[in-house]
């Protein structure tokens, strides 16, 4: 089957200059162990892992350092062979503080006993391959780090008939998972008939922006025979066309409805890096320990995308791409639409880590915010069909009910508004005070309520 | 890393990327736009346009300065859009307009439609128009005096006339059609300018161009001034149609009076119109209504000026009525 054009576009959206070409042509190249890991042990959405080793403890690559802590959470394994230096609290490359394990590695990178291969998962009980990616540590790669194996256990009554592969890499800079297409087109179209196969989906594409028409050409190559509904979708570049719920319309036309999921649709949404890791842990039973980073900016000496172990720090990163040059203003950690910018260097790469991006001060510089003159621009961008302008005025004058009644949780901070105003408001900011006001002001009333239940 | 490099790291809330957009550049984009029919002004009605342009535009932007020092807010006048109120202010001017009394009006604008609301931003009404409003009720009789374009007759002094628009609502509030009406305001001088009438409303085609480039520049969009001109051509082809004898032809109704001007750089006036598009299109389509019926049946020859007024009160009530579908819902939110 070959590429077809989505059907659907997205609404709004806004088209940054991608910036990719400092880095799309450049293989990926495996980074070296650097000489001290930082391992997070909350790389993903939910409970935060619980660190299982302790200050002098010799690890084994592949050996588990965090178990998950509840349904929703994931393992963290040791990205390599050494000795535990710490566990402690500490800045993480999301600019939050959780449990790090700090790993001296012993330059042996021995592993763990692995799992056993699954050669053929196609006989494999669903259950069974979900159980070995939730044993594997897979998170969501594309950035939000929702563990894998959750998205991969719908429960009973929603079925799912199809999978969507990600690979837009909408936001600018990134390369990362243009070079895995291009470098390991067939681990991720085996991961993706992985995840179809657990599922049980008929239906199974993989999203690729038409900006990267060689990656588009190496899945195509990939799939080539493949059965059942497949083919590579191209979509129209424009950001956020990756957001999943955008994703599922542009391929599907159905929309995820408000508040819901996407097996709400029938619909999975999985990276192309998650699929390939989908793909190593079932059939060379690896667990989840490296990922792609395309390190990348304009104060960056020589931009590379690295084959990096999680848990190396973003300053060891940079020091591999020739340092820092120039006057550097900001450090994201991710693409700069919905990256976060670093404090401070000396933390350790996400399995969600997908860019480091060193941009100058020039390009960091912070403007004071003017009042709205109502130009609209953000209207237009919303992909989720909102008026950020107003809902950042309700929300400036703590009108939070009305923020609600406009749907302000209906927001996906993808940024497109705040890109595009001209009085540069903090309207992603609002957002987040907004949504998490209405949130918390919302389990109050209803805590509220079931204590007059109670009385009653 | 260096020890100085770390603290010198900025964090901020993601985006971090933007557009490059300001509202001084959209401001400037808007003063870019009127240079056209600032020159066709200038060919026009000769030094007048240059008088009045600068002392709307210097009162603007000293009521400005003035205003935000007394009320000890931070001073704005740098994102131009005092001079913007100013120079559209003197747009909407007789040539003729003593200097003082045009002062009086870049006051008003100024001060009261924009400062006391809050400034940019905050205003309901287009300033510009509130401060020819004001001049309109303050000083009715040299509101309404026009002198002949200068390319009439070069060098003389300035002949007091009337409008086209004008012309014929006097006539007909006698009973008759204007003699030589469409002999004495051909077309062409429509088109080109060459007409009485306010000194930035006259040439079309100067108008025009600022508005492609407006349009270029995404300052602004189609729906409005397709909606306000899609109006006035329906409406005013119909009553032509009606009755060829007592309604100007809609070429008439498009060309002349304010419609350019008020259509292109004040029904597209992003604070005081809807934000979304559609919204947009029924502001344009409620001023082309008001217009065509201010025109016909009111007082006035002239009908753009209070129908836009008119709608920039709406304007909340139609941001309201055209919110966009949020995405993953059936319809619209009440």
């Amino acid at each position: 089957m070959t590429a077809i054009r989505a059907p659907f576009r997205i609404r709004g959206g806004v088209h940054p200059h991608d910036s990719k070409s400092a880095t799309s042509a450049l293989p990926v190249e495996t980074a070296a162990v650097p000489p001290r890991l930082l391992v997070s042990a909350s790389q993903h959405l939910g409970a935060p892992s619980k660190p299982v080793v302790k200050k002098g403890d010799a690890v084994l690559r592949g050996q588990v350092i965090a178990e998950a802590s509840g349904y929703v959470s994931s393992a963290v394994h040791a990205p390599t062979s050494g000795t535990v230096k710490s566990v402690t609290s500490m800045l993480t490359a999301t600019a939050r503080h959780a449990f790090v394990v700090e790993i001296e590695p012993d330059g042996q990178d021995k592993w763990v006993e692995p799992l056993h291969p699954m050669a053929d998962w196609t006989s494999a009980a669903p259950r069974d391959l979900v159980n070995r990616i939730a044993a594997a540590g897979i998170v969501g790669m594309g950035g939000a780090g929702f563990p894998t194996q959750v998205k991969l256990s719908p429960p009973p009554g929603k079925s799912i008939d199809t999978v969507i592969i990600n690979g837009a890499e909408c936001e600018p800079f990134l390369t990362a998972d243009h070079r895995l297409m291009l470098e390991q087109s067939d681990a991720v179209w085996l991961g993706a008939r992985i995840i179809r196969h657990i599922l049980g989906a008929s239906r199974l594409f993989v999203g690729i922006e038409d900006n990267k028409p060689d990656a588009i050409a190496a899945m195509e190559k990939a799939m080539a025979g493949a059965d059942g509904e497949t083919g590579v979708i191209i979509l129209k570049s424009r950001y956020p066309q990756g957001a999943e719920k955008q994703l599922i319309r542009s391929v599907t036309g159905r929309e995820v409805p408000s508040g819901g999921l996407p097996m709400d649709v029938g619909a999975v949404v999985e990276n192309v890096a998650t699929a390939a890791a989908v793909a190593a842990a079932v059939t060379r039973g690896v667990p989840l320990t490296e990922r792609v980073i395309t390190i990348t900016g304009e104060c960056v000496k020589n931009p590379r995308n690295l084959l990096a172990r999680v848990g190396t720090p973003i300053s060891w990163l940079i020091e591999q791409c020739g340092g820092l040059t120039g006057s550097v203003g900001k450090v994201i950690s991710g693409g700069p639409m919905m990256g976060v910018a670093l404090p401070d260097l000396d933390v350790g790469a996400n399995k969600t880590t997908s860019g480091v991006l060193a941009i100058s001060r020039e390009s960091a510089r912070q403007f004071g915010s003017e009042p709205c003159i109502a130009c609209g621009r953000c209207v237009i961008a919303c992909p989720s069909g909102l008026l950020p302008c107003t809902l950042s005025e309700h929300i400036e004058a703590e009108q939070f009910d009305d923020a609600e009644r406009i749907s302000v949780l209906d927001c996906i901070e993808c940024g497109a508004c705040a890109f595009e105003c001209p009085a540069r408001r903090p309207l992603v900011q609002h957002m987040r005070q907004g949504k998490q006001t209405v949130l918390t002001r919302r389990r109050a009333r209803e805590a509220a309520a079931r204590g007059k239940e109670e009385r009653k | 890393m260096s020890a100085p490099e770390k603290t010198a790291l900025a964090v901020s809330s993601s985006p971090h990327a933007h557009s490059g957009a300001s509202v001084r550049g959209i401001m400037m984009d808007v003063l870019v736009a009127m240079i056209p029919a600032g020159i066709a002004a200038f060919m026009f009605f000769g030094w007048n346009a240059i008088r009045l342009i600068l002392v709307c535009s210097a009162t603007s932007v000293l009521a400005e300065w003035a205003t935000r020092r007394i009320m000890k807010r931070e001073a704005a006048i740098d994102d131009l859009s005092a001079v913007v109120t100013g120079v559209l202010l003197a747009f909407n001017l007789p040539p003729s307009l003593p200097s003082w009394m045009a002062a009086v009006g870049a006051f008003a604008a100024v001060v009261i439609a924009k400062q006391v609301y809050g400034g940019l931003g905050y205003n309901v009404f287009n300033p510009a128009l509130v401060g020819r409003t004001v001049l309109l009720i303050s000083f009715p009789v040299a509101m309404t005096t026009w002198t002949m374009p200068s390319l009439y007759c070069a060098g003389m002094d300035a002949v007091t006339t009337a409008t086209p628009l004008g012309a014929w609502k006097t006539a007909w509030s006698a009973g008759a059609a204007p003699e030589g009406f469409f002999a004495a305001f051909p077309l062409s001088g429509l088109v080109t300018g060459n007409r009485p009438g306010c000194l930035g409303e006259t040439s079309a085609i100067a108008l025009g161009l600022g508005a492609i480039y407006l349009l270029l520049r995404r300052c602004i969009y189609w729906h409005a001034p397709a909606g306000f001109f899609g109006a006035v051509a329906v409406i005013s082809a119909s009553l032509y149609a009606l009755d060829p004898a007592r309604n100007l032809p809609p070429a008439y109704h498009l060309l002349s009076g304010g419609l350019f001007l008020g259509a292109f750089f004040m029904a597209t006036d992003m604070v005081t119109t809807p934000v979304t598009r559609s919204g947009q299109l029924i502001f344009g389509l409620g001023c082309g209504l008001l217009t065509m019926v201010i025109r016909r049946w009111g007082g006035y020859p002239e009908g753009v000026s209070f129908s836009i007024l008119i709608m920039n009160s709406l304007t909340p009530l139609i941001n309201r009525a055209t919110r966009p579908r949020v995405f993953g819902t059936r319809s619209k939110l009440a």
